[in-house]
């Protein structure tokens, strides 16, 4: 700690940068209807986020420098500050950049520039209006900022504000057509789905803060909760009588709580329903935000209190069984999709599975690792379905696509490169982070039914490998199902939305360097100066629990294994789809039954309206409304009881009004008696 | 700033709205019956009272805000003066962090919402202008008064005009609207009235002296209410004297006007009747002044008895938010589903009243002072779209994001506040009270946060309905966006509600001391054992008044 450097740093303006675009997009368009042109939008929108990576990258090399596994620090003000003594409250503006938030910094301002740029050439292709480019570029800056906000928070509820923040960013841009009522539809699910993880998160933080709270150590900086390990350790909470009563450990509370608001962000089970409706926004929203950054916030945020999680075992477990489940359900689903960029979100589903599988494990460094190469490999894969859906004038349905490939000469590479990673070519960036995954999950003896974890993780890699070779060849080979005339106009698009991809592609091989395994670094063959980098940076930071070792023969044994899974998905792939396409649609029609069932997404989404939303929905307004407020407490207890009143009035009070003033003078002659008498009694008792 | 307004500066503030509003009546007889001129025309009533009303709002920002201490504790630039002395009711005001935000949140919006009400009076513009003036001065009185007495004139006061506020301009079934308006307070305040009448016997057998005051200002001569100790029910003490009763006549009458539920059902009669300046004022204020008596009057007065009805109000506080936003969800008219959502916003104000802790009660506050500015804000895009389309019925519009850019970003930054999002003026608010109520009752405050997933669901589910998707009624298609004026006052509303949201720090620092008050007062208060009245009552020693009650 005392390696910090606290105070006048960049820190701040990383976030800022981005947010002061949006801020002068917003004010420009939103209050004094100017746009301005596409170039200057473009200028100010992506020099912020290049501003954002070069500090960025300054602030990297100041750390790194620093002795120890010292940080960056920068607190600006007290934002919520309250109380005395043991509920002292206080959440400060503040900022911290050390390991973790460095990587995730990296990724996002360097692959959010590389998004930003690809989106000046394909919003431009695809918006003749200039306000709406200009309010895209809005979003996405203010998106970039709530991201770094999150990711660079030094307190749980600064962190919150980041976390709601990309949320409502997210709500903006998958409602960007908003015209279209579905996909403001789909926007709105996406918030209130989101909203529900929320609430864990909420629960989680008041939990956090009055169980530190009563041991006199009230905190909510990172640090500060580390520093109050021992006590949340120490402490149980009471169950009450109905849900079984007994004791249940306060880190497995907090942990369980925060994990549902994983869950929400990084759409797990049973929250996952929102993210495959996501895919309404703009192809390039859905590469950087339902990718490559904000999904993966949950699993930031579990690394983020990996030190909590290190004490949680069972919270721990819970989380490996959602992410596997979650993997391995996602895949299954994202095997049959027609919709390209479905098929890409189930994908994205199952890939953030492993991430949870990893992190449930303990393997939080392997989970930040896949965090990273994810990044890289599914913006590919998401930008080059951008390509593909540019090219086909919106054209989404892989059913009506195909042979086109030979068109898209450089897209048609690059997607290969993506492809090659998702699924796990041997030596990619894919490879190796799954790998990682598999070996730990294999590893991990203290976990229950950890065995199973890893098989359900190995059949995944068979299924990704599935869906990738599919989804290449289906969209880009085979017979081609695109009107001619489309097809004559096909041809590919310039510099600005290939050079990202390019990048990008480049990534997804040398992101392999970051993780190379103990295994594989001390093969001659590769001669990697330190092995597995990331985990050793990120352990400054990130709880690393007792390393499993395993032996050598094992672990090859487990590699194997993933190549021969990889091969086996591939091969069926390529088999079902390029080679005998007719046996697909044959495997279809027999097991039409389980087809649909996992097309439909298990009816998950069906299931959850029927049970949940229109219940609700008409108990709210069948029973509260109508019934109980209109009918009982307005109807019969208030208009009632006036009516009751009138009635009396009008059948007994109005004899009362005889009009003669003697019998008035008597009865309040009797009154003020009765008065006098009583306050008689009053002072004489 | 003149000496005499330095020292008079509450007076002021309470004052001059009225006086505008009296002297334009007065100007206007004047003209007719010495010039036979028809007097000034509305729009020139309206400039004035603007001018009038922002001065007010200046005077509170310059005077109030800035004259007062934030380290000192207690009330502030207080005025006492004779008014019935001989009976114990006296002039007298003063401000504390409670009542200062609440202040500055009327002078705030008076100006803002006459300046909204640009087309929607089409008539009698004069009278309109006089009663948002005197409500002005009603709602700054109530805000502002320590004597009992004085109090309960200012809140009938403020009654009488936003009755006929709602009564007049308001839509089609005004006349039902305002008279249920009109009878639920007045019930209510009728038996404030009558508990206050006992209380003030109550003191008077211990100090002596007849005294509607609140806090005592020169401990000499009379004991203030707060200095008085009120019996809990014991043997042989009279049913009306109990702390219990008398907690139970103040909360019946603000918890009306809240409202909580089930006493919430003029609620959204009034809203619905109401032009928009009455809607405004209406959520804005009105309903903070049953909070404000909570906190004012029922919890210090009576310690024990608010003590013991905390699982009632955390629970009706906790139906409010979950019903109040069921029903929101339901409903077909945008002034409807805002209504009840403002039922769902003040449970979370009750919540953390009732929490009796500092960051519950601070969070309430801030709530309210949140719920004010957005719910307004609310209500005055409402009165936007009613403005241009004559209706609330929410199926008669979407996707006026297209026609009206300007108004949907507003309103979608608005509908996010509402919603509690972090950065915005609501989530402070929600959050301490979340904090505060954790601590009170943990289950209570976890099925709290479901309302929190709820007010996204109506909140935006309105959204979607009234800005986005396609323009499918062709009426829609040509709306006229937000005007320069429309702007002005919209961007003078975001201003706070960013502020409040981003660095709440000047607000806190003020509200803080005087909630650390207010619990150190009913700890002190609170009577172990019920006072028992004693058999011989003229050998009965005085209940010693506690030392050092309330600080001036």
């Amino acid at each position: 700690m005392s390696n910090d450097l606290m105070g006048d740093t960049w820190i701040p303006w990383i976030p800022f940068l981005p947010f002061a675009s949006a801020l002068l997009h917003a004010v420009l368009i939103g209050m004094l209807r100017r746009s301005l042109s596409p170039r200057m939008v473009s200028g100010i929108s992506c020099g912020a986020v290049a501003g954002s990576l070069l500090l960025t990258c300054v602030s990297f090399a100041e750390m790194i420098s620093l002795p120890g596994d010292g940080a960056i620090q920068e607190r600006l003000f007290s934002w919520i500050g309250l109380g005395v003594g043991s509920a002292h409250f206080d959440a400060d503006i503040a900022f911290r950049f050390d390991a973790l938030s460095a990587v995730m910094c990296l990724v996002i301002t360097g692959v959010g520039l590389l998004i930003h740029i690809y989106s000046v050439g394909y919003l431009q292709q695809d918006q003749r209006d200039d306000r709406g480019f200009q309010r895209f570029f809005c979003y996405m800056n203010l998106f970039i900022a709530a991201m770094l906000v999150l990711v660079l928070a030094d307190n749980l509820l600064l962190m919150f504000l980041g976390w709601e923040g990309v949320g409502l960013c997210s709500y903006l841009l998958i409602g960007f057509w908003y015209g279209d009522r579905e996909k403001a539809q789909a926007g709105t699910k996406a918030f209130i789905v989101n909203r529900i993880g929320d609430l864990g998160f909420l629960v989680g933080t008041l939990l956090l803060f009055w169980s530190l709270s009563e041991s006199g150590t009230p905190t909510m900086s990172f640090r500060g909760i580390e520093g109050a390990l021992p006590v949340i350790v120490a402490s149980t909470l009471s169950l009450p009588a109905w849900l079984g009563g007994g004791e249940f450990a306060l880190a497995n509370a907090i942990g369980l709580c925060f994990f549902l608001g994983a869950c929400g962000k990084s759409a797990q089970l049973p929250l996952f329903v929102w993210l495959p409706d996501a895919m309404a926004g703009p192809t390039p929203v859905s590469a950087l935000i339902h990718a490559a950054t904000m999904v993966t916030a949950g699993v930031y945020m579990i690394a983020r209190l990996s030190f909590l999680y290190a004490v949680a075992p069972e919270a721990s477990t819970v989380i490996a069984w959602t992410g596997a489940v979650s993997a391995l359900f996602a895949a299954t689903i994202a095997c049959v999709q027609s919709d390209i960029k479905k098929v890409l979100a189930y994908s994205t589903i199952s890939q953030l599975g492993y991430m949870f599988l990893a992190a449930g494990v303990g393997a939080y460094t392997a989970a930040m690792y896949h965090v990273v190469t994810h990044a890289f490999f599914k913006a590919l894969l998401f930008l080059c379905a951008g390509v593909v859906i540019m090219v086909l004038k919106h054209e989404q349905d892989m059913r009506r696509m195909g042979g086109i490939g030979s068109r898209l000469p450089w897209t048609r590479r690059w997607m290969w490169i993506g492809v090659g990673t998702i699924a796990g070519v041997p030596l990619t960036a894919g490879f190796f982070s799954k790998d990682q995954i598999l070996v730990a999950s294999y590893a991990a003896h203290e976990v229950p039914g950890h065995i199973h974890l890893y098989w359900m993780a190995l059949t995944t890699v068979a299924l990704t490998a599935f869906y990738s070779v599919r989804l290449i060849y289906v969209s880009l080979y085979g017979t081609s199902q695109v009107p001619a005339e489309v097809r004559r106009e096909i041809h590919e698009p310039g510099g600005l939305v290939l050079w990202p991809l390019g990048i990008l592609a480049v990534l997804c091989i040398l992101g392999s360097l970051l993780g190379v395994p103990q295994l594989w670094g001390d093969l001659e063959l590769l001669r990697v100066e330190e092995s597995n980098s990331i985990h050793h940076f990120l352990a400054r930071v990130v709880a690393v629990g007792e390393p499993h070792e395993l032996d050598a023969s094992t672990e090859w044994g487990l590699t194997g294994r993933a190549i021969a899974m990889f091969a086996l998905g591939s091969t069926m792939g390529v088999i079902l789809h390029l080679l005998r396409p007719a046996w697909a649609d044959w495997l279809a029609g027999k097991l039409s039954f389980a087809h649909r069932l996992v097309k439909n997404a298990y009816y998950v989404d069906a299931l959850y309206r029927g049970l949940i939303v229109r219940p609700l929905l008409a108990a709210s307004d069948r029973l509260l409304f109508r019934w109980i407020d209109v009918r009982l407490i307005d109807g019969l207890a208030v208009m009632g009881s006036a009516n009751l009143l009138r009635g009396l009035t009008d059948g007994l009070l109005k004899y009362t009004q005889v009009g003669l003033a003697q019998v008035y003078f008597l009865v309040m002659l009797l009154g003020s008696l009765a008065i006098l008498v009583y306050l008689l009694f009053e002072s004489g008792a | 700033m003149g000496p005499y307004v330095e020292g008079h500066v509450l007076s002021w503030v309470i004052f001059l709205p009225l006086a505008t509003g009296l002297a334009l009546l007065a100007s206007g007889l004047l003209l007719r019956l010495v010039f036979g001129s028809p007097g000034l025309p509305g729009a020139v009533w309206r400039a004035i009272a603007i001018g009038s009303s922002g001065l007010t709002f200046l005077l509170s920002l310059v005077g109030v805000w800035g004259g007062f201490d934030p380290e000192q504790i207690g009330f502030q630039l207080v005025e006492h003066g004779a008014w019935l002395p001989e009976y114990g009711v006296h002039y007298f005001v003063a401000v504390d962090g409670i009542s200062l935000v609440l202040v500055l949140l009327t002078t705030f919006l008076v100006p803002i919402v006459l300046l909204s009400s640009w087309n929607q009076i089409d008539r009698s513009l004069r009278s309109f202008v006089f009663f948002v003036l005197a409500l002005e001065s009603g709602m700054l009185g109530a805000f502002l008064s320590l004597n009992l007495i004085q109090f309960y004139v200012f809140w009938e006061v403020m009654l009488i005009p936003m009755y006929f506020i709602i009564g007049i301009w308001g839509g089609s079934r005004r006349i039902h609207a305002a008279t249920k308006f009109f009878i639920f307070t007045l019930l209510g305040s009728l038996l404030m009235l009558v508990a206050v009448l006992a209380l003030y016997q109550i003191n008077h057998e211990q100090g002596g002296v007849w005294n509607f005051d609140l806090v005592s200002v020169t401990k000499s001569d009379a004991l203030g209410l707060l200095d008085t100790v009120i019996p809990l029910a014991g043997e042989g003490t009279p049913w009306w004297r109990t702390q219990h009763w008398l907690f139970a006549a103040f909360a019946f009458a603000f918890a009306i006007k809240v409202p909580v539920v089930p006493l919430h059902t003029w609620l959204p009669d009034a809203h619905v009747e109401a032009p928009t300046a009455g809607s405004v004022l209406l959520a804005a204020v009105l309903l903070k002044m049953g909070a404000y008596g909570f906190l004012r009057f029922a919890l210090p007065l009576f310690p024990n008895a608010a003590e013991d009805f905390v699982p009632l109000f955390l629970g009706l506080a906790l139906v409010g938010i979950i019903y109040g936003s069921l029903v929101a969800m339901v409903q077909q008219d945008v002034k409807k589903l805002v209504a009840y959502s403002s039922i769902a916003h003040l449970g979370f104000v009750m919540l953390g009243i009732f929490s009796l802790n500092v960051p519950g009660l601070t969070g309430g506050l801030v709530q309210m002072l949140s719920h004010g500015l957005s719910t307004g804000a609310l209500f005055l895009l409402v009165g936007v779209m009613y403005e241009r389309r004559h209706t609330h019925e929410i199926s008669a519009f979407g996707g006026l994001a297209k026609p009206m850019p300007v108004f949907a970003a507003v309103f979608g930054i608005v509908v996010m506040c509402s919603a509690g999002l972090p950065a915005l003026s609501g989530f402070v608010g929600e959050f301490l009270v979340l904090l505060g109520s954790f601590q009170a009752s943990r289950w209570v405050s976890v099925a709290a946060c479901l309302g929190v997933v709820l007010a996204a669901v109506y909140l935006l589910g309105m959204f979607h309905r009234v800005v986005l998707g396609p323009v499918e009624n062709p009426e829609n298609r040509g709306l006229i966006d937000l005007d320069w004026r429309e702007r002005t006052v919209f961007i003078a509303v975001l201003i706070p509600i960013f502020w409040i949201g981003l660095y709440p720090s000047p607000l806190l620092r003020r509200i803080e001391p005087a909630v650390l008050e207010l619990i150190r007062n009913m700890d002190e208060r609170r009577v172990s054992a019920p006072a028992r009245v004693p058999e011989h009552p003229s050998e009965s020693p005085r209940l010693e008044p506690v030392p050092d009650g309330a600080t001036i």
